[in-house]
């Protein structure tokens, strides 16, 4: 089955591919108007039937999963493509209806420029943030315009997750949409218009310094995946750390069905499966007090250009780090050009590795409020998966690495003072002491150290990274200093 | 019948960087004895307007996957896909859904 060119082009493909036998065909829905689209594998609709479709699908995921409530601040986080525009185009027209049907959030917008890291020039980046700034002050809402570059910016407050306890007065969702119901109307007309007053316009101003850096970041990278990998990773941290001082306690992402398909098929080989949850699920927790959400999770990515098309929501093409590579670039590239081809074969294909992602739930651990920050990896926040005993896959990878390699003279001998007496509380001796790969491990997870590996220098990352770190690397070697006068708690989960 | 035939064809989603950027083509195809059809519209792109990596936009004899086709609006699937007889000034949609979201 997953030879999908090679032995397929002289047999007739007759199993999915069922012939139309008129060129008219009738809308399945409401049998009167001429089909223009066909979704799924034969469902065919009129365009005022597909526009309706696609409306009821959106508020149906929002209201499906009530994360919602009523008055909160949402981030729409909006690349510019197809499928962010939609979901853009969406809540205004959510927003537009009349209550009680309207939505009932406030949103803002805000947009990565990562113009840096794929190459473009100063001239192209401010000719696309000039066309994205018209459609969103069309939309009305406060919108934020920032470079990646300004990672460098970052305070380390991204590396903790913040914590989630809800406020005791703000119980259910239930109970919040009653009590919301019940004030006043104009309420909401007042929070919409001083939101148009304060339409924060973020300067899309970086310094020089912050370019070079970012650029030697990613030529630090060696391969593709790698990159890409770490684009992800730092896009994250700067679309949280806007959310967190502005306010905003969730963030929507527009991922459809068969983008996190192939996100699914691509983390798995990259190492992130235990992760899957809350890579590919409709919420993600794990940054604690922002929340990220994906109502655009169930639209194939065919529906999301048909409506963008046919309705003219207007969008904006940037091109990515992988645009225009071959297939074999990168792991996230093969493995959208595989879905994509067994999806033309076999229509079912998206929908299937869809459902089987719905079915993945994290076990979540019973006290994770109280959870260290240590206990995460340094970037990208899952809960560190390495902390197995000997008799693991993990340890067995580790063991064929260490067999498999020339044994290098040590390298990473950065170590300060003597061997077993740590960093005294005044510094170290050494004045700039970086971490090195060896160092850096033990705070990630098994993803994410091998896109650090691919690193040629790890002293090229951002320097809120760098001081997380350090601190962490501290704060463990003082807790084994002190570890036999530590009173031991009892563990609760009897491990 | 020989007449030559006028069509508009318009690119989007990313499917414009193969085409110099260019959005909107209106494109003239010669007279020929048989009517033209999809399969040697593609066929006519490739050989005439694509300047670079036809791999990206065409798969043996058809587009490749991922790459969304309306013809006068309507997805090229209800046509008849390939053997879809073009007419004078029909219009033609390429929009390549593997970017972008």
């Amino acid at each position: 089955m997953c030879q999908v060119e090679e032995d397929y082009n002289g047999l007739e493909c007759n199993q999915e591919k069922i012939p139309v036998p008129t060129l008219n065909r009738k809308c399945m829905k409401c049998k009167e108007g001429t089909a223009v689209l066909i979704i799924r594998v034969n469902d065919a609709f009129c365009q005022s039937c597909f526009k309706e479709y696609f409306v009821h699908k959106f508020r149906a995921m929002l209201g499906k999963n009530r994360v919602i409530f009523p008055q909160e601040k949402v981030l729409l986080a909006v690349s510019g493509g197809a499928a962010s525009c939609s979901m853009l185009s969406q809540v205004q027209e959510g927003l537009s209806r009349e209550a009680p049907k309207k939505f009932r959030f406030v949103p803002g917008i805000i947009y990565i420029d990562d113009g840096g890291a794929c190459g473009r020039s100063t001239e192209e980046r401010q000719r696309s943030n000039a066309q994205l700034k018209s459609i969103f002050t069309e939309t009305g809402f406060p919108y934020f315009i920032v470079p990646l570059e300004q990672v460098f910016s970052l305070p380390t407050s991204v590396l903790v997750p913040g914590t989630s306890d809800p406020d005791p007065s703000n119980p259910s969702y239930k109970q919040a949409v009653d009590q919301y119901v019940k004030e006043k109307q104009t309420l909401t007309q007042e929070n919409v218009v001083s939101a148009v007053a304060q339409l924060s316009i973020e300067d899309s101003a970086y310094s020089p310094e912050h370019k070079l850096a970012f650029e030697r970041l990613l030529s630090s990278l060696k391969t593709l995946t790698a990159k890409e990998d770490m684009l992800q990773t730092l896009r994250q941290h700067l679309i949280l750390h806007v959310a967190r001082e502005n306010g905003y306690s969730k963030v929507m992402m527009g991922d459809s069905c068969s983008r996190l398909a192939v996100k699914l098929l691509s983390n798995i080989a990259l190492g992130r499966g235990a992760a899957l949850a809350s890579d590919t699920g409709f919420s993600d927790p794990r940054y604690g007090d922002v929340v990220i959400v994906r109502p655009m999770r169930d639209y194939s990515s065919k529906e999301i250009a048909f409506y963008s098309r046919m309705f003219n929501v207007p969008s904006v093409f940037i091109s990515g780090l992988d645009t225009k590579t071959h297939d074999k670039a990168s792991i996230q590239r093969l493995t959208e050009s595989f879905v994509t081809n067994l999806q033309s074969d076999f229509p079912s294909t998206v929908s299937t590795i869809y459902r089987t992602s719905e079915k993945l739930h994290t076990v979540m651990p019973p006290q994770s409020q109280t959870a260290e920050p240590a206990s995460k990896c340094l970037l990208c926040l899952c809960a560190l998966d390495i902390k197995v005993g000997k008799a693991s896959a993990f340890h067995a990878t580790l063991v064929s690495e260490q067999l498999s390699q020339i044994k290098l003279p040590d390298t990473s001998a950065e170590r300060c003072c003597t061997e077993g007496q740590g960093c005294g509380p005044g510094g170290c001796c050494s004045s700039n002491r970086l971490p090195s790969h060896q160092d850096l491990k033990t705070l990630l997870c098994y993803s994410c150290r091998l896109t650090i590996k691919d690193m040629v220098a790890t002293d090229a990352l951002p320097p809120y990274i760098i001081t997380e770190a350090e601190k962490r690397q501290k704060r463990s070697r003082m807790k084994m200093e002190i570890s036999e006068y530590l009173l031991e708690d009892e563990e609760e989960d009897g491990d | 019948m020989a007449a030559p035939l006028g069509l508009q064809l318009e690119f989007g989603g990313g499917a414009e960087l193969l085409f110099d950027g260019v959005k909107n083509h209106h494109v003239t195809l010669p007279g020929q004895s048989d009517p033209w059809d999809m399969k040697q519209l593609l066929a006519w792109i490739r050989g005439n307007m694509l300047k670079e990596r036809p791999e990206l936009f065409m798969q043996g004899d058809t587009v490749r996957p991922g790459i969304l086709v309306l013809i006068n609006d309507a997805d090229w699937e209800l046509m008849g896909e390939l053997e879809y007889q073009l007419q004078d000034q029909d219009n033609v949609v390429f929009i390549s859904t593997l970017h972008g979201g």
